[in-house]
């Protein structure tokens, strides 16, 4: 399919495929956005260049997805802004499913502090040098990662403790 | 006849229950604890338009320690049930609840891990209002439930 990108956008996967020829996986549209697909031991260089020399400044949103597959079952995907260009463009990296782990951005934008606890407390993806990785949504001692596709929708009985129903008597 | 007519003028007679009875339950002094979109619903309910002040429920305590009834009034995670539970145990007796709306009640639609399928999983819960969220009169109804309620309840007699 070809791809129907604005000139920023052109310019941006020109510049990327430019310097990063051999880190770009794969480059498709989607209903209207568009998503680059790259490598997970590239992801830190390649933020910095989106950001510094593409004035992507903006890291709108970080998330998670389960494909459920066996290989590169989980992927990250980070949601790029530029106010100047008015662009936005999608980066995506991809995990193994024994322990997922990705560099984080947090250095680069620091957005993606609490955007990447949220990723790690849904489905459990690590990401390296991440300054305060602890769970954001559920409760610390929680064990499970609830937005894994093999989660119940309803949760597992007694997993997370409900407050006694008599009251405290010291 | 009676003792009216030993007190004379200015004098009338109850029970001391009933009279007690009348006093909780035109005084409910309720814990606004407003978790979702119900919540704006009761802030209307006490608002000058459903006006609960005509019911003398208008006086939303925010200190747990002088309010009569609870209103849940929204969805209620795992997370945020042990501080709901919390405020309750800090009401003093004897006291009330209300389950707003139907993530209070049953779960609602948040049919998931991290929403209470209803806040009666670790309350007791006196009134229920459907709706989503339930119109403010939904509420005045559940408050006049609840003085019926107190109005019935034994408040200081005891059954013997």
């Amino acid at each position: 399919m070809s791809l129907n990108l604005s000139e920023y956008l052109q310019k941006t996967v020109d510049d990327l495929s430019g310097n990063f020829a051999d880190k770009l996986i794969h480059v498709y549209q989607s209903s209207g956005d568009t998503f680059i697909v790259i490598q997970a031991d590239a992801l830190l260089e390649i933020c910095k260049y989106l950001k510094e020399n593409l004035h992507y400044i903006y890291l709108s949103d970080v998330f998670g997805i389960d494909r459920y597959t066996s290989e590169e079952r989980f992927e990250v995907v980070y949601n790029l802004l530029s106010f100047k260009h008015h662009q936005r463009v999608f980066i995506k990296v991809r995990c193994e499913e024994e322990n997922p782990e990705v560099d984080s951005v947090s250095k680069i934008w620091k957005a993606a502090n609490w955007f990447e606890r949220e990723v790690y407390d849904m489905f459990g993806v690590f990401f390296r040098n991440h300054p305060d990785l602890r769970r954001i949504y559920m409760p610390e001692d929680f064990e499970y990662y609830p937005l894994r596709k093999e989660f119940p929708l309803l949760g597992i009985p007694g997993s997370i403790p409900l407050p006694s129903t008599t009251p405290d008597t010291d | 006849m009676g003792i009216e007519s030993a007190l004379g003028k200015g004098f009338l007679t109850t029970r001391m229950d009933t009279l007690v009875k009348w006093a909780r339950a035109n005084a409910a002094w309720p814990m606004p604890m407003g978790l979702a979109c119900c919540a704006i619903e009761m802030m209307a309910f006490a608002g000058p338009r459903y006006d609960a002040a005509r019911f003398g429920s208008e006086v939303m305590r925010f200190s747990p320690r002088q309010a009569d009834v609870m209103i849940v009034a929204g969805w209620c995670s795992y997370k945020m049930s042990h501080a709901i539970r919390r405020i309750w145990d800090q009401m003093p007796d004897p006291k009330w609840c209300i389950a707003m709306g139907a993530c209070a009640s049953t779960g609602g639609m948040h049919r998931c891990y991290g929403v209470v399928q209803g806040c009666d999983n670790f309350l007791p819960v006196d009134a229920y209002i459907s709706g989503c969220p339930p119109r403010p009169d939904a509420v005045l109804h559940a408050l006049m439930k609840i003085q019926d309620k107190i109005k019935k309840e034994h408040s200081i007699t005891l059954d013997t």
